[in-house]
């Protein structure tokens, strides 16, 4: 078996998570049960999650991130997704998905800032 | 307005597991670059392709995509077949209605995908199992 995983980096108290591969769609769930664990045993109060590197986001895979979404906020924790391309915004939207009730924001900077704004 | 359509074979995947959905969604996406579409062409193509091989895992055990070059006179476009061995669809026309869903999904898989691409053909038989085309043409300003 292969230990394929997305790192988890812990920022203050953020936890930030840089997708730069594919991700099929065991490696979104166990990213999913990962973070759920470090949210416990960190007691992180917000997620950045950055898709800057996927190219593209299907049904699946964009009802993983909002999961992830719902499940911090049950956790105590805000989550906000940044880095979306363009085209996958644009094909998302043509899919019927708006991701609604997840927090989104152009890149990591202004995400972090958000994030800041949320945990106040 | 589509004229005989000529179609070259470019690859052909066996899909069996859901690691497999990357393959087809990384070989779509390598085709679509080579053949020059544009982004959200080849994002649109990759997504509906990710779409519709989950939707052979889940429901048709999986089955084989085939990626082909579509010619009509001088257009090009990238196009793939999905076919499985399943059970077939009962109503087509439900199966593509938004919010329908059998399984585990959203229920925008089938509607979704064929939103995204410019040609979509669906064959599906108790006999056969399920059959689905789709295409993406190259834009007329050469995206």
């Amino acid at each position: 078996m292969t230990l394929e995983r997305i790192a988890i980096v812990k920022i203050e108290e953020c936890l930030l998570v840089t997708i730069q591969v594919d991700m099929h769609d065991r490696l979104a769930l166990t990213l999913r049960e990962d973070l759920g664990e470090r949210l416990l045993t960190t007691q992180a109060r917000g997620v950045l999650l950055d898709i800057s590197g996927l190219d593209t986001l299907d049904t699946f895979i964009a009802r993983v991130l909002a999961g992830i979404s719902s499940m911090a906020k049950l956790l105590g924790a805000e989550t906000v997704l940044v880095g979306m391309q363009p085209a996958v915004a644009m094909t998302l939207v043509e899919l019927g998905l708006t991701l609604e009730g997840v927090h989104t924001s152009l890149d990591v900077d202004r995400g972090m800032a958000l994030l800041k704004k949320l945990l106040v | 307005m589509i004229g005989v359509v000529i179609t070259t074979p470019l690859q052909s995947i066996v899909v069996r597991q859901d690691r497999d959905i990357s393959v087809v969604r990384r070989a779509v996406s390598t085709h679509a670059e080579r053949l020059n579409l544009s982004v959200l062409s080849r994002t649109r193509l990759v997504t509906a392709s990710s779409e519709l091989t989950r939707n052979m895992l889940v429901y048709g055990g999986g089955g084989v995509v085939e990626l082909k070059v579509y010619r009509d006179g001088e257009r090009l476009g990238l196009g793939a077949t999905f076919a499985d061995q399943g059970p077939g669809i009962d109503n087509v026309e439900d199966a593509l209605a938004d919010g329908f869903t059998s399984g585990v999904g959203l229920g925008l898989g089938l509607g979704g995908a064929r939103r995204l691409v410019d040609q979509f053909d669906i064959q599906s038989s108790e006999v056969t199992g399920t059959s689905i085309s789709v295409a993406i043409w190259l834009k007329d300003d050469g995206r």
